[in-house]
């Protein structure tokens, strides 16, 4: 197989795109893809402060050494949600990747901030784990880019991710997700602005990339994730992509082009509050997050205040 | 040949020379949800890998 660039031997193949790349056309590609996403959904501008959500996997870290190559001033957040070793490995796979490219890495703690991790957390509150996990890094992410003035969050959500979750909310009819479910989420009352720049890309094309480039990531799994309906999904999606190269692009580039609008009609517009304790945007007059903490008997202002600890200074 | 199947670095053995396609259907395998090492770096599914020789299997999927 040939390089379709430059004709040398190819070292990666894109079924969907009947193409082939070397090492040096394979980063091109890749970047140019994400540069073509940024632009097509108008997540930023060049001049804007973008905070990656890095997890020591390989999307984030990818998504962030893409951003700095493209020349943006791309800071990185990781979020130690305090899972054994896996949260100690992935932590210094974060911090690796920014001292080896000399970015800036701002580091949550749960466990330093509350004395616990997302174990004790989930098991005492009455959400699934993942649901609970989430919540907190959403929570985290959030006040962090409202605290350190930054214009977006982007993370390292793929076109894998995101077709398995449209798969998920359609097998669900999850209308309200299905208006909403979009590469960029512009800022609103409160909640800032929220971007996914490698929609576009597989995550197998984005394992490729931190192998071509040398980024070391995290390759064991989340421990908590076993049995993840977003796994169930993505297997569907890659044995229908096996035998139809393409399905995934077509399913979500396609419902974002021409099924969404359907759902927009129906969304109804959430009114969001300020969370009486915290002040985050919430729908109730306490936020879930607070609601959570306090019922486990945290003091939900312990995050805001080591947030805004790390952020002062920030202009 | 030699397979090394990460993330629990199983090993299989395998007679024969076959590309990189055929030795994934032998392992029931999908080809979208791997990356296939040799010697450090990536190769295509229609590489054909020697019987003395020796491949690395990545899997890509992550969720949760």
């Amino acid at each position: 197989m040939k390089c379709l660039k430059c004709g040398q031997r190819a070292c990666f193949e894109i079924r969907r795109h009947r193409a082939a790349f070397c090492q040096e056309h394979l980063i091109e590609h890749l970047r140019t893809q994400v540069e073509r996403a940024i632009k097509k959904f108008k997540m930023f501008l060049p001049k804007d402060r973008i905070l990656v959500a890095v997890s020591g996997g390989k999307d984030s870290l990818a998504l962030w050494d893409i951003l700095l190559d493209l020349g943006y001033d791309a800071e990185g957040l990781y979020i130690h949600l305090g899972i054994g070793s896996y949260s100690d490995k992935s932590c210094e796979m974060a911090e690796k990747f920014a001292a080896l490219r000399g970015a800036t890495l701002y580091t949550i703690s749960l466990k330093e901030i509350f004395g616990e991790g997302m174990e004790y957390i989930a098991r005492k509150s009455y959400k699934s784990f993942c649901s609970t996990c989430g919540l907190i890094k959403r929570y985290v992410m959030n006040l962090t880019a409202k605290l350190g003035n930054f214009d977006a969050v982007a993370t390292g959500h793929n076109l894998d991710d995101e077709s398995a979750a449209l798969l998920g909310n359609v097998m669900h009819w999850q209308v309200g997700y299905l208006a909403r479910q979009a590469p960029n989420m512009p800022e609103r009352g409160g909640l800032a602005r929220k971007v996914k720049p490698l929609c576009r890309l597989t995550e197998r094309e984005m394992a490729a990339y931190c192998v071509v480039k040398g980024i070391e990531y995290i390759l064991d799994e989340c421990p908590m994730s076993e049995g993840a309906s977003s796994l169930k999904y993505k297997e569907a999606l890659n044995l229908l992509e096996a035998s139809s190269p393409g399905t995934k692009d077509q399913f979500y580039l396609g419902f974002l082009e021409r099924g969404q609008k359907f759902f927009k009609k129906v969304e109804e517009e959430i009114e969001l509050k300020n969370c009486l304790k915290c002040g985050q945007p919430t729908t109730a007059e306490i936020c879930s997050f607070c609601r959570q903490m306090e019922r486990i008997g945290f003091d939900p202002l312990a995050l805001k205040n080591a947030i805004q600890e790390k952020m002062s200074g920030i202009e | 040949m030699k397979v090394i199947i990460r993330r629990d670095s199983t090993v299989k053995e395998i007679e024969g020379s076959y590309t990189v396609e055929k030795v994934l259907k032998m392992l029931n395998i999908l080809p979208e949800t791997v990356l296939v090492i040799k010697d450090g770096r990536l190769i295509t599914l229609d590489t054909k890998i020697e019987d003395d020789e020796e491949i690395e299997v990545i899997p890509v999927v992550s969720g949760g």
